[in-house]
């Protein structure tokens, strides 16, 4: 027999001696490593499918909000700072710019036949298709001659199309938004997202919308818009571009060099970094509060390991006789304790993985069980077993051989 | 094989000192089956708890196969005890939940490694070549008190060490282990030092130690 495998074998026949009382300690370890996992897990999917969802936006997507920025990006006031008038200077003056779609939104009441629906609709230019990284699954989206116009036609988003047309096909028939009849020309693909789906849109040309509802004016007489979004010809640019169209529109907007600017520009990316570093701390405030339960279960390991020595105290003196060193007695019962958690983590791990699965299978949340979320699950999980293993190992050796085989 | 220079032990209780062992001399030749006689409380088990190396003297010199070992420290005093000397105990202290085979090889775990094959020759040799799975609670006290004997004999240690081996056992099984102890002696020219309350026992030795009150106060051969 191998001489490293000896004190394995001692520490795993300690442990099967006490088959249900390993079981509970290894139960505290397994709850702890379980709940780690999950939730991280649920953390991880999240933050994947929250930053899929913003690269499906379009990854050169620029978009520019009225109104003062504020902490962690949220946007405060209701001021109504931009105007078409600034997208075209946009589109006239700054570089690198690809397509610019300015876009007016409001909720709306929708009419079809018997159906209705309250839907928040957008008017903008046939750019929007294009920056927005949206297709059309059925019919065509607004032309240029249709924006021109004033056509009044919709492009429909997924589950508003379901909503009104259930069934049958929304490609020319029409809808009732409140004084004006428009006619569907196409439904957008679905994209399925959580975040500013497409799916729920109504889109129409500006010049349609403005006959829809009273488009309102700035004290300057400039179009209103709630929103302009633009795309980037190369991700490269994209800070240039903020920065030119941050020096723009703070010229047009006539704002003094110490005030604030009165809009606001996110990029994708800083989308996608700001939410995924509000979603990172979230996980990680999930997993602490999972490993506390893990810190709980060390102790009852320590707990049990104390009683464990005690309980062997004559057989420590037995070993100690026969000639076991105190490193022997102090490693036989670390690698008892460490052991125990081992397989707790491994357990833990498996079950956690479980949870994980059955919750993606569910479809109520996506779950992503990454390897390193897995290697800090069993390594804390060991590293607890030879921390709360080491009091009580430590204990064990320092008894006094023949005080020791006196005991019952 | 042992020499013991005025060993004195003392044991601190509160404030009170007590003298177990009073300035011990003694010479123990290899090969020599010496037996520890004396009342209760006169200090044999200290003595071969001390020349088990399972305890340290307060002062004197204690030299065992030519090395002084009356300084050493725990793990030292371990080595030693592993490598030297076998003991066998009154209450056989075997370990409940391992077979007779696995209690033997645990002799050999820390002086050297286990080697099953010499486990099995060493309970054979004892006479319980055909009890090798058998847990403590299988056997009888005699059976147990055998098996204890191979565990310590199976790493062939200069010494054995035997405190009142026979104590807890009826007449024959007494008789049983005191000849394989004996045979031992004869055969392997192990050194056996027992402790013992029967003359009866005492009488098979070459040597009896009449200790009192923590002094050698008697030496005889019978």
């Amino acid at each position: 027999m191998r001489k490293w495998l000896e004190p394995v074998i001692t520490a795993w026949t300690g442990i099967a001696t006490h088959k249900l009382r390993s079981f509970l300690t290894t139960l505290g370890i397994v709850i702890g490593v379980a709940a780690v996992i999950t939730l991280m897990s649920v953390g991880k999917g999240a933050e994947a499918q929250i930053l899929a969802n913003i690269k499906s936006l379009g990854s050169n997507l620029i978009t520019i909000y009225p109104g003062a920025i504020m902490a962690f990006g949220v946007r405060g006031g209701a001021s109504q700072t931009l105007t078409i008038q600034d997208a075209e200077a946009i589109s006239q003056q700054v570089p690198y710019i690809s397509a610019v779609a300015p876009a007016y939104s409001s909720r709306l009441q929708l009419i079809a036949g018997n159906k209705n629906t309250n839907a928040q609709v957008t008017g903008t230019t046939p750019q929007y298709l294009a920056v927005n990284n949206l297709k059309v699954a059925q019919g065509s989206f607004f032309t240029d001659d249709d924006y021109q116009r004033g056509n009044k036609v919709v492009v429909l988003g997924a589950t508003v199309a379901e909503d009104l047309f259930a069934g049958t096909s929304p490609i020319g028939q029409q809808i009732r938004m409140g004084t004006v009849i428009a006619r569907v020309i196409g439904v957008l693909e679905s994209k399925g997202a959580m975040f500013g789906s497409p799916d729920e849109a109504v889109l129409m040309p500006l010049t349609a919308m403005q006959q829809a509802v009273a488009q309102p004016r700035t004290p300057q007489g400039g179009k209103i818009v709630s929103s302009i979004s633009l795309t980037v010809t190369d991700e490269k640019y994209t800070e240039e571009v903020i920065a030119s169209i941050k020096s723009l529109l703070r010229t047009r907007h006539k704002l003094s060099d110490f005030a604030e600017d009165d809009f606001n520009i996110m990029s994708t990316e800083q989308l996608a970094s700001t939410l995924s570093e509000a979603i990172g701390t979230m996980t990680l405030l999930l997993g602490a509060i999972a490993a506390i339960s893990l810190l709980v279960g060390g102790i009852g390991v320590m707990n049990i390991m104390l009683v464990s020595v005690l309980e062997r105290t004559r057989e420590i003196g037995i070993r100690k006789a026969l000639g076991a060193k105190e490193r022997d007695i102090w490693g036989q019962f670390l690698i008892e304790a460490a052991m125990l958690c081992l397989a707790g983590g491994i357990i833990g791990v498996i079950l956690g993985w479980s949870v994980a699965f059955i919750i993606r299978s569910t479809g109520t949340m996506t779950t992503l069980v990454t390897a390193d979320i897995v290697f800090l699950a069993v390594s804390v999980s060991v590293g607890i077993g030879l921390f709360f293993g080491f009091y009580p190992a430590w204990n064990a050796s320092r008894l006094n051989p023949i005080e020791a085989l006196r005991a019952e | 094989m042992i020499r013991l220079e005025n060993i004195t032990k003392t044991y601190r209780m509160g404030k009170q000192e007590l003298t177990v062992l009073s300035g011990i001399s003694l010479e123990v030749q290899k090969g020599e089956l010496v037996a520890i006689m004396g009342p209760s409380g006169s200090g044999k088990t200290t003595l071969l708890n001390i020349i088990g190396c399972l305890d340290s003297p307060t002062s004197g010199k204690y030299v065992l196969d030519g090395r002084e070992v009356s300084q050493l420290k725990g793990s030292e005093l371990a080595e030693v005890r592993g490598r030297k000397i076998g003991f066998v105990f009154q209450s056989f202290n075997l370990l409940p939940r391992l077979s007779a085979l696995a209690n033997v090889e645990l002799g050999m775990r820390y002086a050297g490694g286990i080697e099953r094959r010499r486990a099995i020759e060493a309970l054979s040799r004892v006479g319980l070549g055909d009890r090798l799975h058998h847990k403590p609670t299988e056997l009888s006290g005699g059976e147990q008190q055998r098996v204890a004997i191979a565990r310590a004999l199976v790493k062939n240690p200069p010494l054995i060490l035997a405190d009142e081996p026979t104590g807890n056992l009826d007449s024959r099984a007494g008789a049983e282990v005191l000849s394989i102890l004996k045979s031992l002696h004869a055969e392997q020219g192990i050194t056996l030092i027992m402790i013992t309350h029967d003359p009866n026992v005492a009488r098979h030795c070459q040597r009896i130690i009449h200790l009192r009150d923590g002094q050698v106060v008697r030496e005889e051969r019978p």
